[in-house]
This record gives C-alpha cells, sequence and structure tokens, in this order.
C-alpha cells in the first residue's frame, strides 16, 4: 500500500472505530440529551471515516470498496491509534479520550485544509467545523465534572488517568508521515493540541497525570485486547451476509 | 421534593428555521445550564438543518394562563368578527393578501 492509501486509511480508522464506540452509548448515556450528543458526533465520524475509506480504496488502486476496508480486513490491517479502541469505561474516561481525540483531531484536519491533497483537503475542510463542536462539548464536559462535585472531580481524574497514555500515540511520526511533505501533517504541527488540553485541564482543577509509560503499535496493526472484541460486533452481520441490504 | 434534587431543571427551546423570522417553540429538554442547554437544543433539535438560532428559556421563567381562565380570557373574542379585515372588497389582481 503508497504511503497516501495508508495515511487516508489511519485517519479513517480512528474516525470509524471511535465511531463505534461512542455508538455504544446509545440508550445508556447519562442523560437523553446526551444520548443523542455522543450519537451525534459519532455520525459525525462515521462520515469522516466513509470520505476517507473510500478515498483510501481509492488511490490504493486495489478497487477495494469503504464497505470493504471497514468490514472485510482483520485486525492487524486496522491501522487506528489505540485511544480510540478502549472501551468506554466510566462516562468521565469517555469524556476525557474526548477532550484528547478531538482536540488533536481539530488541529490535524485545520491544518490538513491546506494539504497539497485536494481531496484530503476537501474532506478535511467539512470535518474541522464538526470537530470544532466535539471538542466544546468535551470540553464544557470537563470544565464541568473537573470543577464539580468531589465525586464527580475524583471520576474525571480517574477517567484521564485512564485515557492519558494512549494520546502519546497520535503526536507520533513515522515513514509513512515523513514521505506524505506538503500533503500529511507534521506531528509536530500538532502541539498546539496538547496544549489546549493542558489548558482546559488546569480550568478544570485537573492535574496532568504523572505516567511516564505509553503504548504504541496501533499504526502498525498492533491493538489492545479490546479491538476483537469490537470488530466482531462491528463486521459479524457483514460477514454473516455477505452482499445483504436493506 | 428529595427525589428531585438530582433531576436537572426544564428548558424550553425555540428555533428560527432558515426561512422564518420568528423563533418558534419546538419543545423542551433538560440541562444543567444555561450553556449546556443551548448545544443540547442544538444536538436534540438541529440535527436535520432544523434552524439557524436558537433561544433557550428556563421554564420555570415562563408565566403561562390558566385553563381556568380560559372562558374569561379568549372567549370575548370568539363573537367580534368585526376584528378581523374580511369586510373589504379585493380589487381584482391583488393576489397576495
Amino acid at each position: 500500500m503508497n504511503a497516501l492509501a495508508a495515511y487516508t486509511l489511519r485517519l479513517g480508522d480512528d474516525a470509524l472505530i471511535l465511531s463505534q464506540r461512542l455508538g455504544e452509548w446509545t440508550g445508556s448515556a447519562p442523560e437523553l440529551e446526551e444520548d443523542i450528543a455522543l450519537t451525534n458526533i459519532a455520525l459525525d465520524l462515521l462520515g469522516q471515516a466513509r470520505m476517507l475509506l473510500t478515498y483510501a480504496g481509492e488511490v490504493d488502486g486495489n478497487g477495494r470498496t469503504e464497505d470493504d476496508l471497514a468490514y472485510l480486513r482483520d485486525e492487524r490491517e486496522f491501522t487506528n491509534c489505540q485511544l480510540v479502541e478502549l472501551p468506554n469505561d466510566d462516562f468521565a474516561a469517555t469524556i476525557a479520550r474526548q477532550l484528547m481525540f478531538s482536540a488533536y483531531q481539530y488541529e490535524l484536519y485545520a491544518a490538513l485544509q491546506h494539504s497539497a491533497d485536494e481531496t484530503l483537503a476537501g474532506i478535511a475542510g467539512k470535518a474541522v467545523k464538526e470537530v470544532a463542536y466535539h471538542r466544546d462539548h468535551a470540553r464544557q464536559w470537563v470544565l464541568r465534572l473537573g470543577d464539580g462535585t468531589d465525586e464527580s472531580h475524583t471520576r474525571m481524574q480517574q477517567g484521564l488517568e485512564r485515557m492519558w497514555p494512549y494520546a502519546h500515540e497520535l503526536l507520533e511520526d513515522d515513514g509513512v508521515i515523513q514521505e506524505l511533505k506538503g500533503v500529511a501533517i507534521d506531528p509536530g504541527e500538532l502541539r498546539p493540541s496538547y496544549d489546549f488540553v493542558l489548558g482546559v485541564l488546569a480550568e478544570a482543577t485537573l492535574s496532568r497525570p504523572e505516567i511516564d509509560w505509553h503504548p504504541s503499535g496501533g499504526r502498525q496493526g498492533m491493538h489492545t485486547e479490546h479491538m476483537g472484541r469490537l470488530l466482531a460486533e462491528m463486521q459479524h452481520i457483514h460477514r454473516s451476509h455477505a452482499g445483504a441490504s436493506w | 421534593m428529595t427525589d428531585d434534587r438530582r433531576e436537572w431543571p426544564l428548558w424550553e427551546v425555540f428555533i428560527r428555521s432558515r426561512r422564518g423570522l420568528a423563533h418558534n417553540h419546538v419543545g423542551s429538554l433538560h440541562a444543567p445550564d444555561a450553556p449546556t442547554a443551548l448545544r443540547n437544543a442544538r444536538d436534540v433539535y438541529t440535527r436535520r438543518q432544523e434552524g439557524v438560532s436558537i433561544w433557550v428559556v428556563p421554564s420555570t421563567t415562563i408565566t403561562a394562563s390558566s385553563p381556568d381562565e380560559k372562558d374569561s380570557f379568549f372567549e370575548p373574542a370568539a363573537d367580534k368578527v368585526y376584528r378581523h379585515p374580511t369586510f373589504y372588497d379585493l380589487p381584482a389582481g391583488v393576489q397576495h393578501l
């Protein structure tokens, strides 16, 4: 797979897998209104995933459609970061992930709008407006939970500690990015996303987790134990009833 | 009332549609504060492009007329047809009146 296809695919996989995770909140978020908010965000991400996977299939040149890529690849072929596949855990942990991931995705798409690749630039231009809302949604919750009651503060801090190590992978550099100068975004440009998260934590009276270890490998197809189960749920209908439609 | 302590307050939502001139009442929702109410309203009531502007108002600040007062409030208007401008002959050619 060429670098452009690989890069587009990993962005699409991030959006697809997080969409699947957020969809699990359907019917079980703390409030009806929040239920709808999270699933709206999941649908935004699914829309991004569809555009990115379709484009990845085109530039890969093997005739694979978005459905082929979403439903017919196995775990080791998915190149999403591990952060997005982690279980939702506590609502506060979901929100911690939303803060870190949407801060990252916001800077990514904002920069990618000026990519030399016109299709990626177009997708980013549409998506950045959606992600601006996702980031604001997460920020509002982190502020309320962090600077809320003792209970909400404790659980927000715990959620943050749970997700924190996995955010490191978002800003990793590798050969695929280096090969796509002017097209892909250098992780150095995404540094403001980290500063944004730190700013929200300070405002929410939360502390930056003192955790030094950080997992890695999602971009190479190495995933956590949770990924297989997620894929099974996402793919089994399509695989059991190939070509079915409704 | 102790059970209600954990319930978020109720807000009334008004949306101005793309072509509309006025904000219309579309429903209500629960939210802990005004900024969250606005965002919840965005998610619940505008995800199918229903609007371009949102108002949220705490339900408790609305003073409503009482069903008991229905007769004295609204009945007297029922037989005053002369308050409707329906007694004019329209010139031919006027189409949008």
